[in-house]
């Protein structure tokens, strides 16, 4: 039902011909809807084509989570690999960390992307892959510490969703608004010095020379599940020490955690038989 | 004055959970417009139920909060000046999520 417009209403900067219907953040132009569609998709066509993000033939991995930022994700990817024909295979890789009456609603979303969008859909939960699901979680630590576990398992379970998946990149629907927020979050929490030392990284970076006697490190893999780590057991995998131990807290804050540990060989092997009954593991990396 | 209201993006839990209203709201006594700041206040008194904080501050709507009148920015047609006609419809998103 298209309603006459208003006498003061404007009409679009770009086409002239239709009604302004929002004020883009980013240039500050009123434009109607449908150039707005035009100019967002064919940014970020732009932006795929000047990196050169992708190669004929890849396969992309989409992180979806059901909201607005991966729909919409989703939605451009499928339309620009379809109208460019960049010839790509794109799956819908999402994460169920098994909260319920939360990512069992959001889930719900993502198998309509499966369908309107025709990709195939691969769900990874938190219980195949780690033994515990949130819920599980929270009833044994609480509501505090809790995104500890959440996110050191999520950012895992993409690269494990990933690589079930074989596919060759992951693409997830950050933005610049997310970016700014953790900017915005280290400054409101009194941590003016990381946002200044991530500029200043930035600029020395430019000028970065490493030294030919230097040796470089080298990225290592986690002793437990064989998941990329620089210590010797991964972040995911201390934190599930803590929970089948009984001792959540271990891997939270300043403890002295696996890592930092020296005589725990017994102890280990104890907890590579429980990961192993639990299913981790079975994963290849 | 017959209106459509729809809230989404999780503003729908502060009404029952109910999405869309269509409501009936006349312009204030000695007023002869109605305007989005009018409407606010009335929107506030009759329909959020819960956390009316989670929807505005002070006289307007909380940061990140979109609003939309007939499906075109409020930002576009005078924010809490514009003025509102018969089957109007005016609808709100939140767009603040945990993460």
């Amino acid at each position: 039902m298209e309603k006459t417009a208003k006498p003061k209403s404007r009409l679009c900067t770009l086409c002239n011909d239709k009604r302004a219907a929002l004020k883009r953040p980013k240039t500050l132009e009123q434009i109607c809807r449908e150039c707005f569609y035009t100019v967002f998709e064919d940014e970020i066509h732009r932006v795929i084509v000047d990196n050169q993000l992708f190669k004929p033939g890849e396969r992309i991995a989409i992180g979806a989570s059901g909201g607005k930022d991966s729909t919409v994700l989703a939605y451009v990817m499928s339309e620009l690999n379809r109208r460019h024909n960049y010839g790509l295979d794109l799956f819908l890789l999402s994460v169920d960390e098994g909260i319920t009456g939360y990512r069992d609603d959001s889930l719900e979303t993502v198998k309509r992307n499966e369908i309107q969008y025709g990709l195939p859909l691969k769900v990874v939960s938190y219980s195949e892959l780690y033994g515990w699901t949130m819920d599980e979680i929270v009833k044994l630590i609480g509501l505090k510490n809790n995104c500890t576990f959440c996110g050191v398992f999520r950012r895992q379970a993409l690269d494990r969703g990933a690589a079930l998946l074989k596919v060759d990149k992951l693409v997830t629907g950050h933005n610049a608004d997310d970016i700014a927020e953790t900017v915005l979050l280290n400054i409101l929490r009194g941590d003016i010095a990381r946002p200044r030392a991530i500029l200043d990284i930035i600029k020395s970076g430019e000028d970065f020379r490493i030294s030919t006697s230097t040796k470089m490190p080298e990225q290592g893999i986690c002793e437990r599940c064989g998941y990329i780590s620089s210590q010797k057991w991964c972040k995911a995998c201390v934190l599930l020490e803590g929970l089948n131990r009984g001792l959540p807290k271990l891997g939270i804050g300043r403890s002295r955690g696996i890592n930092s540990e020296h005589n725990t060989n017994t102890k280990q092997a104890n907890g590579t038989q429980s990961l192993q009954s639990r299913q981790v593991g079975s994963l290849d990396f | 004055m017959q209106l459509t209201l729809e809230f989404g993006g999780g503003l729908e839990l502060l009404c029952d959970s109910v999405k869309s209203h269509n409501i009936n709201v006349d312009p204030q006594d000695g007023e002869e417009q109605l305007t989005m700041k009018n409407l606010l206040s009335w929107v506030r008194a009759n329909v959020i139920k819960e956390r009316p904080e989670m929807f505005m501050k002070g006289d307007s709507v909380r940061p990140g909060v979109l609003v939309l009148v007939n499906d075109t920015d409020w930002e576009l047609s005078g924010q809490l000046e514009t003025v509102l006609e018969e089957k109007d419809s005016v609808v709100f998103i939140s767009t603040l999520h945990g993460g």
